[in-house]
């Protein structure tokens, strides 16, 4: 884990002490809310429905025991008991009072972090997979290059006011994208040529919202060496063309989109030829020095466990069993598993976690973990580095605290936006959908049954719940004033990009959990065996079965559906779109 | 009027003329782009200080032809969410190696002068009713700097052992 020197710890309290003085002019009236909000948002505070949010910042997800243990001090002292996971591996506070945030601040910069930017027209958190430097897959560990990445970005002068939000995803694995770097404004995807030397493909301008588009290549194989100069020419090139007019048209993607991939590409380069191999690009000394804080800590020399994960989940006792199949992975030391602790239990907010929860888990982690824990873009917790013949133990303690749920990837592993409980943009209710689909789907030999497939879901089409990309995705839409949802199929976040097609036109609040219902039955009858997941089946077949599935009034009607026309002509009015 | 020119209040010595005022026989003057570009004979003979004043779409390799001219080069923010002009500014310092004045006006407020001073500009016509003292605080928020801008070529990590 990167540890602050002197230096980021004396910028993060700078920037505390800054805000702290950017909020005691506001509340004077020396700045208006208009000339505050952009200072709040690069300090993470959005204004929502009831109160203020404070998003926070977990660098590539990665938290340790004593960090989490505040995170749990910040929510039972200035927030309600809980904080929410977020899509971009950040934490949110959803009751928060702004004159708190100053102290909420310190408090933070005391245990090395921040809120900057976590929101507003700049880069924002540069998020990893969530099995960094543990996957048996990886090439190469990509957080010292997120971290390199955040020290470049933080506080940079001339990108601080663009267009629109900027994100960045980085994954060291070539085969199993699990950063879904094909929809960020960057995506890095380190590989390694035929001489041995690693490389970045770099991909540009993906997003969701109301655009979804998967990103375009423009580096086939980017010098490691050469990363920020690269960076760079991309951000300049954005900062002068990327459109201002229209914040609906402002994200990269609309400019790699309006010129083309090629000429983009060909601006870069200009850009690039006149800055790369210059001073801004990093030292081999550099990268060695942020290297040294993720050199993994004393893993014990153990034989390995495969065997034993293997027999764990077939024995006797059926919900560890469950357990460990669903939310286990290999861990490239022998000896060692990869544990997802899935925040979605039945009944609950995805990715909500009480103080108490959080305390106990900062407690689970020292013991079982080295006190380390990731946040995952599916708004789960990762326990990295669990000794294999401890996951009896550890399941033991978790089942009392309600987070022993063994859903990871299943249907029921649902990313769910905020949407109308919280958000002002939102057009319809999520959470409430989340947790009913949960209940209906509450058996887990039924689940396992149904096997991986994953559900993802907004309350309108900023899209913060990513579902595009859900092999299920639904929408919550506004239709003269009533709750209404939209079902997609097909989408698919790794290395299989792709963006969900709508089904058909969009149900009503009642109707949705029976539809994703009969969709799922749909799938089990026609899979050719347990092993074809669903997005494979839906691959193989197409959509139409799927939708006589899901409108069975209206087997007969063959014209096509008038939804997808419905949806984009919702209007949304604020720019403070919440759950990323 | 008062501004801010290398962290000290100051009287702006120059005459800001739109495209229709007479060019006076002396005296600091700047200029839209335009009129420097249709004046440019004129001006190079004008024996006050020169100025072009661009707009935040206005690219700086559109002015690059005319700075051995100029003394002053303003850039506007017309919004402070408009942040062209931080590119604008760093690549008339680095790129194109202006040394004179650089100067942001619009809507120039406190909390943007330290991201301005690091991409090069020099002085600031603060939005009206901003106290220019509480200003010149800002400039001192942050002790250190990541990345390399304008105003220090190597980023951290080339100045500092760490
Ligand atoms: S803006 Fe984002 S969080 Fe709010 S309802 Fe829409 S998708 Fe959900």
């Amino acid at each position: 884990m990167y540890q602050y020197d002197e230096i980021d710890q004396r910028l993060v309290e700078e920037r505390a002490a800054q805000f702290r003085g950017q909020v005691a002019r506001r509340l004077a009236g020396e700045i208006t809310e208009d000339e505050f909000k952009p200072l709040r948002l690069q300090n993470g505070v959005y204004m929502q429905l009831h109160a203020y949010m404070l998003r926070i910042a977990i660098p590539y997800g990665f938290l340790t025991s004593r960090r989490l243990r505040r995170l749990a001090h910040i929510a039972r002292t200035y927030d309600k008991g809980y904080g929410h996971l977020s899509t971009r591996q950040n934490i949110q506070f959803n009751w928060i009072k702004l004159v708190d945030v100053p102290d909420i601040l310190d408090e933070l910069a005391d245990v090395q972090m921040h809120s900057i930017q976590t929101s507003g027209n700049c880069i924002r958190n540069t998020t990893a997979d969530a099995y960094a430097g543990v996957a048996r897959d990886e090439i190469e560990d990509p957080r010292p290059w997120c971290e390199l990445i955040r020290q470049w970005s933080t506080f940079h002068p001339e990108f601080a006011f663009l267009p629109r939000k900027f994100k960045i995803a980085v994954t060291g694995a070539p085969d199993e994208d699990r950063a879904a770097v094909r929809f960020h404004d960057i995506g890095l995807r380190i590989l390694e040529n035929a001489e041995g030397q690693r490389g970045f493909e770099v991909i540009v301008g993906g997003g969701l919202g109301r655009t979804p588009l998967v990103g375009e290549v423009i580096h086939e194989f980017l010098p490691q060496a050469s990363l920020i100069s690269y960076l760079e020419a991309i951000l300049r090139v954005y900062n002068l063309f990327g459109r201002r007019d229209n914040k609906f048209k402002a994200r990269i993607k609309i400019l790699v989109d309006a010129l083309g991939a090629a000429e983009f590409k060909r601006l870069v380069d200009e850009e690039w030829a006149l800055i790369k191999d210059s001073a801004i690009d990093v030292t081999e000394e550099e990268l060695e020095r942020i290297r040294r804080y993720f050199i993994p800590a004393a893993y014990e020399e153990l034989p390995s466990s495969d065997a034993r994960l293997a027999s764990f989940s077939l024995g006797k006792d059926r919900a560890f069993g469950q357990w460990v199949r669903n939310n286990t992975r290999h861990h490239k030391v022998p000896g060692y598993t990869i544990v997802t602790i899935a925040v979605k239990a039945p009944g609950q907010p995805p990715g909500d976690l009480t103080h108490e929860q959080m305390d106990a888990l900062a407690d689970l982690s020292e013991r079982y973990t080295q006190g380390r824990l990731v946040v995952t873009h599916a708004q789960n917790l990762v326990l990295p580095d669990v000794k294999t013949e401890d996951l009896p133990a550890l399941h033991a303690e978790l089942l009392p605290l309600g987070l022993a749920t063994a859903n990871a990837g299943k249907l029921t592993d649902i990313i769910c936006c905020p949407g109308l409980d919280y958000c002002t943009l939102a057009n319809a209710t999520s959470i409430p959908i989340a947790e009913a689909i949960s209940a209906r789907f509450d058996d887990v030999d039924y689940l396992n049954d149904i096997g991986d497939v994953s559900l993802k879901m907004s309350g309108c089409i900023n899209a913060c719940g990513h579902h595009h990309i859900g092999n299920i995705g639904v929408l919550g839409i506004d239709k003269r004033g009533e709750e209404f949802y939209q079902l997609m199929l097909g989408g698919a976040p790794g290395n299989d990009a792709a963006i969900g097609k709508i089904l058909g036109p969009a149900f009503a609040k009642h109707e949705i959990v029976d539809a994703v219902d009969r969709v799922i039955q749909r799938y089990l009858t026609l899979r050719e065996s347990p092993d074809e997941p669903f997005i494979d089946a839906l691959r193989r077949v197409g959509l139409e079965p799927f939708k006589e599935a899901a409108y069975p009034d209206a087997k007969k009607d063959k014209r096509p559906a008038a939804s997808a026309r419905a949806a984009s002509a919702t209007t949304v009015a604020a720019p403070e779109t919440q759950g990323t | 009027m008062l501004i801010i020119q290398d962290r000290a209040i100051v009287d702006d010595s120059f005459t800001h003329l739109d495209d229709d005022t007479p060019i006076p026989s002396a005296g600091d003057v700047t200029v839209t782009l335009s009129r420097l570009q249709s004046e440019r004979e004129r001006l190079a003979q004008h024996t006050g200080r020169v100025g072009v004043r661009l707009k935040s779409d206005q690219l700086p390799t559109d002015v690059a032809a005319e700075l051995p001219l100029l003394d002053l080069i303003m850039v506007e923010f017309p919004k402070f969410t408009d942040g062209r002009g931080y590119t604008t500014g760093r690549l008339l310092r680095d790129r194109y190696g202006y040394q004179g004045e650089l100067r942001a006006f619009g809507h120039v407020l406190r909390d943007q002068l330290f991201y301005m001073a690091r991409c090069g500009y020099t002085s600031f016509v603060m939005a009206p009713g901003r106290s220019l003292e509480s200003a010149l605080e800002a400039f001192n928020d942050f002790s250190q700097s990541y990345q390399a801008a304008a105003d220090e070529r190597r980023p951290l990590f080339r100045r500092i052992a760490r």
